[in-house]
């Protein structure tokens, strides 16, 4: 058995009195490409965050690539993690935002060199050479010296995509991608993860409310509810046969909205 | 332009000022006058430049520095704030010698008013840091970026731009404050204006002029301001 | 011995006395800028133009000029017309003059930030304007205004010691007057600035108080206490 690209192992996240995530426990295997769906606050957003480290986690641990994230090894012990062995571990892990979250003062091409510069320390011509194949395989090649608000929320996101593929991570982490984007937009973006799915080896997590995308698209969905995996399956087995009956209610909810 | 506007304002005040002067037989006061708005256009500058490095020292000090660090700047400013800028001004000119210390009366005078003007500057720093929205720190951290990488390349760029339009104001209020440097014997504008008061005895003419003067001087700072904003709005792409 | 105690306990009678005097310059100027000010903010929003250009000019003046050449300004000016004001008069008077023209931009900026839809439902509810302006537009306006009067206040009574350059007997000027008799300057300088210094602290504390009581019981009457 090959180790886990992640793995939760028991993590449990409180906000004060409210736990939003109880002892989960969830491995993702090197390549895998997971969904998850759930209703709002089950705690879908918190399980990135936590992996991007943006969220403390009260409890448990996260391993990435069989290493502890939020722990390090010391004489034999699991400690908190330091600020350097942080850094060194999530450099594994990319993240695209709800909002796209790019940087308002640099330019496309410049949001996508700023963290290969200085923090990989690539030179100048090798970033802005790897920059510019991220931005053409996103489709805006020619939109490279725009500033954000030059482009349209479709265009920003995926420069966002872009951006975060210059730092090489081996996961990816996909918030509500297409949430904030108006529907004719949706799909340029789908379009792109996409054919990062095919092209490149990549562990991909994705909460998403695109149920037709999370079918075609996943190897496995997993449905949060109230701080916990409620039914985990392939797209078939959750879409077409839910053996739990809050899945059901859930995915007719939806299919009735949407 | 409104900029434009501005500064033929500034220009035409200055020289209005400079023709009722020689008009009511105050040729023989220019040169004087001339020198007292050159101490206190170096004094401004001077007060300004430390203002800003203060500010800007102290409000990261207090946002992220270490304990020791960040009870430091928040006794600063707390200090600087809450007790007057005469006060810090005599203080640092007769009780420093107290201690060994002598300095220049210019130097005080710049050191005086930096710090004061600083700490209500960290102020600015941190409103202006702390309004930049939270997402921009988090694709910070996704790209893995150390905090002062953060800080240096992400956040401040885009607080500079908030900031400007405070500091503007706050360097007016340094240059307003220059005026109490007369009191620890620098020959500044309002210095001269009072050594000529009691020469002549001219009272109102002579304070007006030397008003009209601050006013050019406030107006010259608002227009550099302003360019600067619009450069610096440029920079951002924003508005186009 | 930089510090010296019995020194302090000598001195402190004298320096009490004067906190009183910058007590009343604070609190007689702050009154005059209060005033003046509204007056100020009114003028400056008529809608003839005549009256509210020249009255934004007058303001922005003596904004950007030194409150202590507009003291001394005040101080000498007076006595050319043959009334001769005691220095304290003079220096409240520039104090508030200098702080009315602040005032007035809290007091605008307060009416200005009720929304127009304020105005334009108490119309379409067929309120009469005073009604409007006294149960709609004040109990609104109030809450941001009262704390920027009360950072101004605090402005204020931190630039009386201006006072002591036309030799009126506040703080300041007492503190340098035991210091030239005593050739110690430590202590009196030192214990004037606490003594801002706590006073300020003091002020500003208060300020957040009224500032969470007015938005409470202005803002959200019935609101949770
Ligand atoms: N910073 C916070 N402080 C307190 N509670 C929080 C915080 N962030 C999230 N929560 C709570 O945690 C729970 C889970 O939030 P989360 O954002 O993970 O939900 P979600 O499944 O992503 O929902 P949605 O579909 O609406 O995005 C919610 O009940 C939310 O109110
Ligand atoms: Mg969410």
């Amino acid at each position: 058995m090959t180790t886990p690209m992640v793995k939760f192992d028991n993590v449990t996240k409180r906000y004060g009195a409210l736990t939003v995530l109880d002892s989960l426990n969830l491995e993702i295997a090197p390549n895998e490409k997971v969904a998850i769906i759930g209703p709002s606050g089950s705690g879908k957003t918190t399980v990135l965050r936590m992996l991007m480290t943006l969220e403390r986690i009260n409890d448990g641990v996260i391993y990435v690539d069989g290493e502890p994230l939020t722990h390090m090894h010391k004489n034999g012990e699991l400690v908190p993690a330091d600020e350097k062995h942080l850094r060194r571990v999530r450099g594994n892990i990319g993240m695209v935002f709800q909002h796209f979250n790019l940087f308002p003062h640099m330019t496309a091409l410049k949001n996508c060199m700023e963290a290969p510069v200085h923090v990989l320390g690539l030179s100048k011509k090798e970033a802005e050479e790897r920059a510019a194949e991220l931005l053409d395989m996103v489709g805006l090649a020619d939109k490279k010296n725009h500033y954000p608000n030059q482009l349209s929320g479709g265009q920003q996101q995926r420069v966002a995509i872009a951006r975060a593929l210059a730092m090489r991570p081996k996961v990816m982490l996909f918030d509500e991608v297409t949430s904030a984007l108006d529907p004719e937009l949706v799909g340029e973006v789908l379009n792109v993860i996409r054919k990062l799915g095919k092209e490149h080896n990549l562990t991909m997590l994705m909460v998403t409310h695109q149920m037709g995308f999370a079918k075609e698209f996943a190897d496995r969905v997993c449905f949060f509810y109230g701080g916990k995996i409620a039914e985990q399956g392939t797209p078939e087995e959750i879409f077409n046969n839910p053996k739990e009956e809050r899945t059901r209610q859930f995915l007719s909810a939806v299919l009735e909205a949407g | 332009m409104q900029l434009r506007s501005l500064t033929i304002c500034a220009i035409v005040f200055f020289t209005a000022g400079l023709a009722v002067a020689s008009f009511a037989g105050f040729r023989e006061f220019i040169p004087g006058l001339l020198q007292g708005a050159l101490i206190t256009i170096q004094i401004t500058i001077g007060g300004c430049i430390l203002a800003v490095i203060m500010a800007l020292v102290a409000a990261i000090a207090k946002m992220y520095g270490p304990w020791p660090l960040r009870w430091l700047a928040i006794a600063y400013i707390e200090v600087f704030r809450g007790t007057s800028a005469l006060v810090q001004l005599f203080w640092l000119f007769f009780v420093l010698p107290h201690f060994g210390i002598l300095l220049e009366p210019l130097t005080v005078a710049i050191a005086a008013l930096g710090l004061n003007v600083g700490a209500y500057g960290a102020e600015v720093v941190r409103g202006a840091v702390a309004a930049v929205p939270r997402g921009q720190w988090e694709a910070s951290v996704a790209l893995n970026m150390p905090r002062n990488l953060a800080l240096r390349r992400i956040i401040l760029p885009q607080a500079f731009i908030a900031m400007i339009p405070p500091w503007g104001n706050l360097f007016i209020e340094l240059l307003k404050a220059t005026a109490l440097v007369s009191l620890i014997t620098i020959s500044d504008l309002t210095f001269k204006a009072q050594q000529m008061n009691q020469t002549t005895f001219r009272t109102v003419e002579i304070f007006t002029i030397v008003l009209i003067m601050y006013l050019a001087i406030s107006i010259l700072i608002t227009v550099g301001m302003r360019a600067l904003e619009t450069v610096a709005a440029r920079g951002m792409a924003r508005g186009r | 011995m930089f510090w010296d105690w019995n020194y302090v306990w000598e001195i402190m009678p004298q320096l009490l006395r004067a906190s009183v005097v910058t007590i009343e310059a604070t609190l007689l100027g702050f009154l005059l800028a209060a005033v003046l000010g509204l007056v100020l903010a009114i003028l400056r929003m008529s809608k003839t133009s005549w009256i509210s250009v020249p009255t934004a000019a007058v303001v922005e003046f003596i904004r950007s000029t030194p409150v202590l050449i507009q003291i001394f300004f005040i101080y000498f000016v007076f006595p050319e017309f043959g009334i001769v004001l005691p220095a304290m008069v003079a220096g409240v008077i520039a104090l508030g003059l200098h702080y009315g023209a602040y005032c007035s931009e809290v007091y605008r900026a307060g009416l200005e930030n009720v929304p127009r839809g304020q105005w334009e439902a108490s119309t379409a509810l067929n309120l009469s304007p005073y009604i409007t302006f006294r149960d709609i537009i004040i109990p609104q306006a109030i809450p941001p205004i009262v704390p920027a009067l009360g950072n101004y206040l605090v402005a204020l009574f931190k630039e009386t010691p201006l006072l002591s350059a036309i030799a009126v007997l506040e703080l300041m000027q007492t503190a340098k007057i035991l210091g030239s008799q005593s050739f110690r300057y430590i202590e009196p300088i030192t214990l004037v600035g606490a003594f801002f210094l706590v006073m300020s602290l003091v002020a500003a504390a208060l300020i957040r108080q009224v500032e969470t009581w007015l938005n409470r019981s202005l803002r959200n009457p019935g609101g949770d206490r």
